[in-house]
């Protein structure tokens, strides 16, 4: 069903971090853009749609005013909002967002961490406490809103000006109780559907919301302490990839599981949806990319999930993988200690 | 990232150290006694209760620098002598060791089974000795208490923690591929057959529900991969079988010479990074190694009378030949200590290192026994 294309050399291999691969579309431009975290580098190519033609450029995690520090970056990913596109880096100090090309940094978040133990003779144990401290989990929803994970669960909702620089944090959404893994908002551009932003985190909890001047918790969908990796929102379906290797099907609103599926043998990496066809791509530690095809159709109160298509990525625990067009005709996959972004097309 | 990860890389490479170890010295056929002082000696200070309470604090990795200069101190605690090029293959080996159980426990809470291998190998190593033995006990007692209370995505950051510190690490190291678990280009080879992890089900179902909840279909796909069910888990309690085999050791006696190692593949599309970043993080890094020395219970010094060498090659020659040889993207940068101005900038720092040089004489020059630690240490 899809054939191996030429890969895309990267400056420096991935490194195994959930949804370790962003795409972004610049029709008008006929490029797309890729981005792979490397510890704390974040890869940048833009590559045009002949193959002809490859830029790279490398993002550092500079913690606004701090001088180059080893901060290891958790996410990267481009947020399309209708009047601007950023590129959201999460790190372990905070929160940097650029414009689309990485070119300027527009605005920085510090999270509000303990300070490290560096000092030899400081009480560690009273100073710091065991959690690890992160933001993971990114999500551009409706016309304004990026919405960014943090490890205590807590979920920051910053309000975009459509451009400028001046972005405020409007509010914090305290649901989870466990690290947060990732986010998505509705993808199929449906004006009907009531939910618009889901959440998940460590202990596999959902968290199904609707956007707003103030966020509402519609439905909070309880784990079963397996840890949710990756998430995905189309037409009111919730689509989750878990670390048993399972994908479950959930109707975002009523919280009910609609399919179960045995898909992977190693923990899940990477969910992605095209929206235009319905198709599914999941991503795990097994080597495997397996493309599915979801139909929803809410009138008939139907949701059916099928089989298409595997591919093993030899040797590969893949951490990346996403489509490159609406359509999935093809899909991009990265893997850890890989320094190359492999392609697929439909042939 | 995770701030739990120090004491299972530690453990683990600490493991990996003394199964190496143990086969050179009997390789080399040193006398029982001797062979038994080294590695109690090891032992000991591995799991000095100063050294352990630093350890088990929340913190950050050390750079792979300051952890190698670790190590060496650790091999060098007792009477046997490595070289640089000894000590390097050393490195190397339980380095490459380490990142492929990581990278291949089925699940990443199967991390603490794969240090429970290493712990129990290590127990085994003291037996007859009592109190090096309730060292050890208490050791289990910290882990079992760190870490059983985790979640699976707590252990799965630790992993990836783990994953970042070895990335980009690709070396050719023999047993491996002469086990087909390594392919010639360094990278480990992912087996699609055999059991699932624990907890995982045989991929090949799709179940669906109706909106009330019940099923309404079974359908099997077809998988690549060829897995079976998954088997028991593993105990994590003090003592009881660990099911998985990840973590034992791998240097029996049938495989007394299969220490034999290749550089980084020549053609390999990248090669592995010395961190050449500007290095802001030196001061904090010589407060951490201040902080772990100051835990470590040093040997006297020891007269070359009753001190041996250890050699990882098959003949000194080998051993000079792969000195020499050795690519500089491999070389390890060991942080380079300078006393004086060091003391002036580390009051805790001097105080050590004044602990050092009461025991033995300080020297510019670092010397070729590579018995005095402050001479070890600038050398290096």
């Amino acid at each position: 069903m899809y054939h191996k294309e030429k890969s895309i050399q990267i400056k420096s291999s991935a490194s195994a971090l959930y949804n370790n691969l962003s795409v972004l579309r610049i029709a008008p431009r006929c490029l797309t853009y890729f981005t792979v975290v490397h510890a704390n580098v974040v890869n940048m190519v833009s590559a045009s749609w002949d193959g002809l033609n490859f830029s790279h450029r490398q993002l550092q995690s500079k913690e606004g005013s701090i001088a180059a520090s080893s901060s290891l970056i958790m996410q990267a990913s481009w947020c399309v909002l209708p009047s601007r596109e950023l590129l959201v880096l999460t790190s372990q100090k905070g929160i940097q967002m650029y414009e689309s090309d990485g070119s300027i940094m527009v605005y920085w978040h510090a999270l509000d961490t303990p300070e490290t133990p560096t000092v030899v003779g400081v009480n560690i144990s009273s100073a710091h406490p065991a959690q690890a401290v992160f933001a993971r989990g990114i999500a551009a929803v409706q016309e304004n809103f990026i919405c960014v994970g943090v490890s205590t669960g807590f979920i920051l909702v910053f309000d975009i000006p459509s451009k400028g620089s001046n972005i405020m944090l409007s509010e914090v959404l305290e649901e989870h109780r466990e690290s947060i893994t990732d986010m998505a908002s509705e993808c199929s551009g449906s004006l009907e559907s009531v939910a618009d932003l889901v959440t998940a985190d460590d202990s596999g909890a959902l968290c199904v919301w609707k956007s707003g001047e103030d966020f509402q918790l519609l439905n909070k969908i309880p784990g079963f302490e397996v840890c949710c990796s990756s998430v995905k929102l189309w037409k009111g379906t919730v689509a989750a990839g878990y670390g048993s290797g399972q994908i479950r099907i959930y109707e975002a609103v009523t919280g009910i599981v609609r399919a179960e599926v045995n898909a992977h043998a190693r923990w899940i990496y990477s969910l992605d949806i095209a929206p235009f066809s319905g198709l599914l791509l999941s991503a795990a530690e097994d080597s495997l990319v397996q493309v599915w095809h979801l139909t929803v159709i809410p009138e008939a109160n139907s949701v059916e999930i099928q089989h298409l298509y595997s591919e093993c990525v030899t040797d590969t625990q893949i951490c990346g993988a996403k489509f490159c067009d609406g359509e999935g005709h093809a899909f991009a996959v990265t893997g850890y200690d890989l320094s190359e972004i492999i392609r697929y097309t439909q042939e | 990232m995770s701030s739990k990860t120090l004491p299972l890389l530690f453990i683990n490479l600490g493991g990996e150290m003394l199964y190496i170890l143990d086969q050179r010295l009997r390789a080399q056929n040193i006398p029982s006694d001797k062979a038994r002082k080294v590695m109690n000696d090891i032992i000991t200070t591995m799991f000095n209760k100063k050294f352990l309470e630093e350890l088990f604090k929340p913190q950050e990795l050390y750079s792979k620098r300051a952890l190698r200069t670790v190590f060496d101190r650790l091999a060098h605690a007792s009477i046997m002598r490595l070289n640089q090029a000894s000590m390097d293959k050393l490195y190397d080996l339980m380095t490459m060791a380490f990142k492929y159980q990581v990278l291949l426990c089925p699940r990443p809470k199967d991390m603490l089974l794969v240090t429970f291998n290493h712990m129990d190998a290590i127990r085994d190593f003291v037996r007859d000795s009592p109190s090096i033995l309730n060292q050890v006990d208490e050791t289990y007692r910290q882990l079992i208490e760190m870490y059983t209370p985790l979640s699976g995505g707590e252990f799965q950051l630790i992993r990836q923690t783990l994953l970042i510190f070895f990335q980009d690490m690709h070396i050719r190291v023999s047993i491996f591929l002469k086990d087909k678990v390594q392919n010639s280009n360094g990278r480990f080879v992912l087996p699609t057959s055999g059991p699932v992890p624990y907890g995982t089900q045989i991929p090949g179902l799709i179940r669906t529900f109706s909106c009330t909840g019940e099923e309404v279909n079974r359908v099997q796909f077809r998988s690549a991969g060829n897995y079976t069910a998954a088997l028991r888990e593993g105990s994590f309690e003090m003592h009881g079988d660990r099911v998985i085999k990840l973590g034992t050791n791998m240097y029996g006696v049938s495989r007394a010479v299969e220490t034999h190692m290749s550089g980084t593949s020549r053609n390999s599309s990248q090669h592995t990074k010395v961190n050449t970043a500007p290095n802001p993080l030196a001061k904090k890094e010589l407060n951490l190694l201040a902080q772990l020395m100051g835990g470590l219970d040093m040997q006297k010094p020891v007269g070359s009378d009753t001190s041996f060498r250890v050699n990882l090659f098959a003949t000194d020659e080998e051993e000079e030949e792969a000195l020499m040889s050795r690519p500089a993207e491999l070389s390890y940068e060991v942080i380079n200590i300078q006393a004086a101005k060091d003391q002036q900038t580390n009051a805790e720092l001097a105080r050590i290192m004044g602990e050092f040089a009461d025991e033995g004489e300080p020297s510019a020059t670092p010397s070729s026994k590579g018995d005095e630690l402050l001479a070890m240490m600038d050398g290096l």
